[in-house]
């Protein structure tokens, strides 16, 4: 465990990274993202164990864009396997079985169906790997101990410094109204994490 | 909205999970399975599986220096054991994207409960279905012409033939359901990265989740991954089973050629592939006391889709009967009033062990006590294991054994590689199984998670109303907000 050089100091000559809040149930997760999207804040994200329903709506996000993705690629699946077996068995090497002419689209219907499905499958899944920018092993957030448990029963509010809004006194004070269970700033030299909830932290 | 985005207990139904299961305990449960040392059946079950697995490749490596000489394969029955063997395997592969997709379309949220492990048997199953077409070609170096590879004879596979598109649509299938699975268990990955106390386990787990943050950004486009991976399977697992039966079907062998091979046999796929499924899951379950997620409820509905799919089965076979006798065509009549059903046929015990065990035995579940009964549901999942493969044997080899002219009628016995190589394909699943209930979270937990009463955000709003005002008035959530409170 890497937990001493963990030391809870405020490190002056480090930048902050992002605001972490923890909730504990699914409907004050919900309520926090409200408020921090009409807040007016961009760059802030929820990390929960599970979807939460409504999310969405709360942090007010558009819909997502993989479809956008994942048609057209389909659709190149389907027209590789129709050039594909026009012209390896209509132009290339013209076999005739049962009578059939080499190029008879209805056999050929069953590929164009599998690879349009194959195309689409990598599409789906490369495509969100793309837009939700992952793998991405490292992340500051990852620097706070008690983030682990997002993946078990804790729910995190994260609030990035890049936010044109962001104010390490002033988030401070919009964190301290969301009635976080704790809330940690968290720094972007992969050690320092301040605890902000507690009341012991050293102002800036 | 539709009722099923609405809290569970407004739509009259009862949680999915045991009473006081929490997301800590789902946690805990699912994952302590892959930290703490495997139980001592489990070592025992594995040196088992992995000597059959051995068996296997001595069995293939004898297949390889010999030919395909050494199978019971002969005139008239040219295909057999293999392609038996080919269809069982891929038939049973065909439950686990039925759970993960079909039932996900459908909003049949119990299936969180077993999808994970319906899938992980999916790949494992289709992974035993394609040792046979590599190896039945005879010479498995040249398996590469199956595919539409330029070769030194510059021809091209035969795009007509059922048998190409057989590749094409079995090894779609094993890499959509593959790329399905991984996705799944993104999160679940990060849970045990997130609970690893050595760093072999933080580096493995870590490497493979991807940096899954939970971030609700990413949770949104990983849904829509999912939703429309459902949406692509569903077509997907019914095209597989169906290309499978064109195999039969296109040719003009009577008890084969037949139109309803299709549908039929995408029923048989989904009884067979839930059957094993029930009886993984009732060892393991078990085994492993995951009885607080996988409860009797879910059982029961596993064996009421088994009652279904046993009984269309069951109609497929009847009608066979009602084609051969309407057609008025003598060869197929003869078929299956002579081969198949009467008891001179040299196979009817084979066709009426098919019957009892796939027709007859699943009747039982009429019954609410039998559905819920664990000794009865292993029992009748083995034998429609059993009677499913026997399916297979019988439209096989039976079509094949008499052919048109009494001098070429002849009989199929296996051999002991036959037996070895089918024995040893069992060996493989039950590896790949148990190497992936040691290693992988066997429950979708962040799945689970979701549909526990406290995952909807307006399960505690009525004990915080003045929170709740300035909340939302989305039209989700309000229904069932009022449902709720009403039932307090």
């Amino acid at each position: 465990m890497s937990a001493p050089q963990k030391k809870r100091t405020a490190g002056r000559e480090k930048k902050p990274a992002l605001y972490l809040a923890e909730f504990n149930s699914a409907g004050e997760i919900l309520h926090a993202a409200e408020k921090t999207h009409a807040a007016g804040y961009k760059k802030f994200d929820t990390h929960t164990p599970f979807p939460v329903h409504g999310m969405d709506a709360a942090m007010g996000l558009s819909d997502s864009k993989l479809g956008l993705i994942v048609f057209p690629i389909g659709l190149c699946g389907t027209i590789a396997a129709f050039s594909m077996m026009m012209w390896m068995n209509g132009y290339d090497y013209p076999i005739i079985i049962g009578g059939k002419p080499p190029t008879s689209v209805p056999s050929m219907i069953p590929i164009m169906f599998e690879l349009t499905v194959l195309f689409s499958a990598f599409a789906t899944v490369f495509g969100m790997f793309g837009l939700n920018k992952i793998p991405q092993h490292h992340h500051p957030i990852f620097t706070s101990d008690r983030f682990a448990s997002f993946s078990d029963d804790k729910f995190f509010l994260s609030i990035e410094a890049e936010d044109p809004k962001f104010d390490v006194e002033k988030t401070k004070a919009f964190i301290a109204g969301l009635h976080a269970s704790h809330v940690e700033l968290v720094f972007d030299d992969d050690k320092t994490v301040e605890d902000v909830s507690s009341g012991h932290a050293e102002a800036h | 909205m539709s009722s099923v985005n609405l809290p569970i207990k407004s739509i009259g139904e009862t949680p999915l999970t045991a009473e006081g299961t929490t997301f800590r305990s789902i946690t805990e449960t699912v994952a302590r399975v892959t930290e703490n040392p495997a139980p001592r059946g489990w070592w025992i079950a594995f040196l088992i599986s992995s000597s059959f697995l051995g068996i296997m490749t001595m069995a293939i490596g004898y297949l390889f220096w010999m030919g395909v000489g050494v199978w019971g394969n002969n005139a008239p029955v040219y295909w057999a054991w293999d392609i038996t063997n080919f269809v069982w395997w891929i038939g049973i592969g065909h439950a686990g994207t039925l759970i993960s997709a079909v039932l996900f379309l459908f909003r049949q949220k119990w299936r969180t409960a077993i999808n994970r492990f319906a899938e992980a048997m999916t790949i494992f199953a289709v992974i035993c279905a394609l040792v046979f077409p590599g190896i039945h070609v005879g010479r498995a170096w040249l398996a590469y012409y199956m595919f539409p590879l330029p070769n030194e004879m510059s021809i091209w596979p035969n795009f007509k033939s059922p048998l190409i598109w057989d590749i094409f649509a079995v090894s779609t299938y094993a890499t959509v359901s593959t790329l399905f699975w991984f996705v799944g268990l993104i999160p679940d990955l990060a849970t045990l990265r997130d609970r690893a106390k050595t760093p072999l386990r933080r580096m493995i787990y870590g490497a493979l989740a991807l940096g899954w943050r939970g971030s609700n950004r990413a949770w949104q486009n990983y849904e829509r991954a999912y939703l429309i991976l459902a949406a692509i399977s569903t077509p997907l697992v019914l095209s597989v089973h169906s290309v499978v039966s064109f195999d039969f079907a296109t040719s003009l062998i009577p008890g084969w050629h037949t139109t309803i091979f299709p549908p039929y046999f995408v029923a048989g796929a989904v009884f067979s592939g839930f059957a094993m499924v029930m009886t993984l899951m009732l060892v393991t379950r078990a085994v492993y006391g995951v009885r607080s997620i996988v409860m009797m409820k879910h059982l029961e509905l596993m064996n009421k889709i088994m009652l279904t799919t046993g009984s269309l089965v069951g109609y497929a076979y009847g009608m066979e009967f009602f084609i051969a006798w309407y057609s008025g065509d003598q060869y197929e009549q003869w078929l299956f009033f002579h081969n198949r059903a009467s008891l001179d046929g040299p196979f009817s015990w084979a066709y009426w062990i098919m019957i009892s065990c796939n027709v007859l035995s699943p009747q039982v579940f009429w019954f609410k006590k039998m559905r819920t009964s664990i000794p009865v549901m292993f029992v009748v999942s083995i034998l429609i294991n059993i009677g499913m493969w026997f399916e297979r044997f019988v439209i096989i080899v039976t079509s094949l054994h008499r052919d048109f002219l009494p001098s070429s009628w002849g009989y199929y016995k296996p051999t002991l590689i036959d037996i070895f190589t089918y024995l040893g394909t069992l060996g493989l699943f039950f590896t790949l199984f148990l190497l992936f209930i040691r290693w992988i979270p066997m429950v979708a937990i962040s799945e689970v998670k979701g549909v526990l009463p406290e995952a909807d955000p307006h399960h505690d709003a009525h004990e915080e109303h003045s929170h709740d005002e300035d909340g939302h008035d989305e039209a989700v959530g309000t229904p069932g907000l009022v449902a709720a409170e009403a039932e307090e």
